[in-house]
């Protein structure tokens, strides 16, 4: 679903952040990406709907090179939903129109049809009788999960997380992870920025482990928890998990 | 001082057979409104197009921004009126310059257009910061559900970016009302000009130009007022200024 081959990105002519990075998603498979800030994670996942341009190598999005200057970058970005660690709904647009605008004028529904996807999923985050509010009307879980709806009512093939609970206040952050929890088990592609190793545990298929813009480690779940293969990611781990 | 107080004199007739000078007041502050209002639209839908072009990555954009707002904005208005009005016409082809010099109404029509594209520089500015100052992520956002960099700008950041610049732009209206007196420069019959010319016919300068002190006062109040109440009108419930 998501193939990220030998990529490099610079920043301005000297700082390298990411390097010669490979790993891919496949259809279905939840994928955690883990590791210090400045590590690259964050740039890594917004290089894959080309919200950051990319210097070297490729990134194929369910066959379609995202790198290539022929891509309808924005029909392709319609089809994979993005979450962010500051929710970033639109603030002078009510809930039920930040699910309704890409809806109506990308996919092109009608205003009847959206509001019926946008109500089903609201349901489903649990925040309908929410729907006529502003979003700083909510708290930030609220707001987080209804970024998450906004996402899904595009029927994206794959959703991209960047730190969606990092911004949050503790007991605000298992709201959104039940969430999350819920869209990996019912099969959806994932790839998940994150600090929350719990989340990993419980639903990622892989886990990949960055540093200094570099993938140190990609590897299946049990074996990421189990026994890290580099010195960085064992590190990591034991300073994230002993508390 | 030995001068003669009469402040009947608005309702004696003035000699050009219009009626009382108080009309020739009220021409004045007509011209006034109509030619700053036609300002006002020129300078906001320039101001936003060049503000716009300001705030996108294209290189080419962003210099030709900066050409417009540092052309209008470094010379004095009355220079840039003068240009327009004297100038202009002569650095045309023939007959276009002709054209110009023989427009019915050339004064209103000049200084709309002068009046208006001083202040673009202006509006250009702030909403060029207003823009500038809603997150990141904003664009990111709308720019991953798909759509496009007009619709972007249509749907989410141009509505944040004006809530957000109204206060200053509301200075802004007040200060093209005021601009448009030095219009009176090329010969524009405004509120200021019929003020000039009831003095030099009836010698009663303090009442003309008291008069005309009010006529400004009340006009900008009403301005400020009309603001005011399209500010109440766009806030958003739980946002900065929204209650």
């Amino acid at each position: 679903m998501i193939e990220i081959n030998h990529v490099n990105k610079w920043y301005g002519p000297s700082f390298q952040a990411l390097k010669d990075c490979t790993t891919s998603v496949a259809k279905g498979e939840v994928v955690v990406v883990c590791g210090p800030s400045g590590s690259g994670k964050s740039t890594l996942i917004k290089c894959v709907n080309a919200l950051e341009p990319i210097q070297g190598g490729d990134i194929i999005l369910d066959g379609i090179k995202v790198n290539d200057p022929k891509t309808d970058l924005p029909k392709l970005r319609s089809r994979v939903g993005m979450v962010f660690q500051h929710f970033e709904l639109f603030p002078h647009l009510r809930i039920i129109d930040n699910l309704c605008l890409a809806q109506e004028k990308v996919l092109g529904r009608k205003h009847d049809d959206a509001v019926v996807t946008a109500m089903k999923l609201l349901d489903r985050v649990g925040l309908k009788d929410h729907a006529k509010k502003f979003p700083a009307e909510l708290s930030g879980g609220q707001q987080q999960r209804v970024a998450i709806a906004r996402a899904l009512a595009m029927n994206p093939i794959a959703m991209l997380f960047d730190e969606p609970t990092s911004a949050l206040d503790p007991e605000m952050i298992s709201e959104v992870l039940d969430v999350m929890v819920d869209l990996a088990r019912e099969g959806m592609t994932m790839m998940v920025v994150t600090h929350e190793m719990g989340f990993a545990n419980k639903v990622a298929d892989r886990v990949i482990f960055m540093d200094r813009g570099e993938i140190v480690e990609d590897a299946k779940k049990a074996d990421f928890f189990g026994t890290p293969r580099s010195d960085r990611a064992q590190k990591f781990l034991s300073k994230i998990l002993q508390h | 001082m030995n001068y003669n107080w009469n402040w009947h004199i608005f309702l004696e007739p003035n000699p050009m057979g219009t009626g009382t000078y108080l009309d020739m007041l009220l021409a004045g502050l007509v011209v006034t409104i109509k030619v700053s209002v036609l300002a006002w639209i020129i300078a906001l839908v320039s101001g936003t197009v060049i503000g716009v072009l300001r705030t996108l990555p294209s290189r080419t954009a962003s210099w030709i921004g900066f050409c417009w707002v540092e052309f209008f904005r470094n010379m004095p208005l009355l220079v840039q009126l003068f240009l327009w009005f004297f100038v202009l016409p002569e650095l045309l082809p023939k007959s276009a310059g002709l054209w110009m010099k023989q427009l019915p109404n050339a004064p209103f029509w000049t200084a709309a257009v002068g009046v208006g594209l001083f202040m673009s520089a202006r509006v250009a500015v702030q909403l060029q910061a207003g823009i500038g100052s809603l997150p990141r992520g904003q664009k990111q956002a709308s720019t991953a559900l798909g759509l496009t960099t007009v619709q972007t700008y249509r749907y989410v950041l141009l509505p944040m970016a004006f809530r957000i610049i109204l206060p200053p732009l509301t200075s802004e209206f007040l200060n093209t009302i005021k601009n448009s007196a030095v219009a009176i420069t090329i010969g524009l019959i405004e509120l200021t000009g019929q003020a000039r010319s009831m003095q030099e016919f009836s010698f009663q300068v303090f009442e003309a130009f008291t008069a005309a002190t009010v006529l400004y006062l009340l006009l900008n109040f009403v301005v400020v007022t009309a603001m005011r109440l399209l500010e109440r009108y766009v806030a958003i419930p739980g946002y900065i200024t929204g209650k």
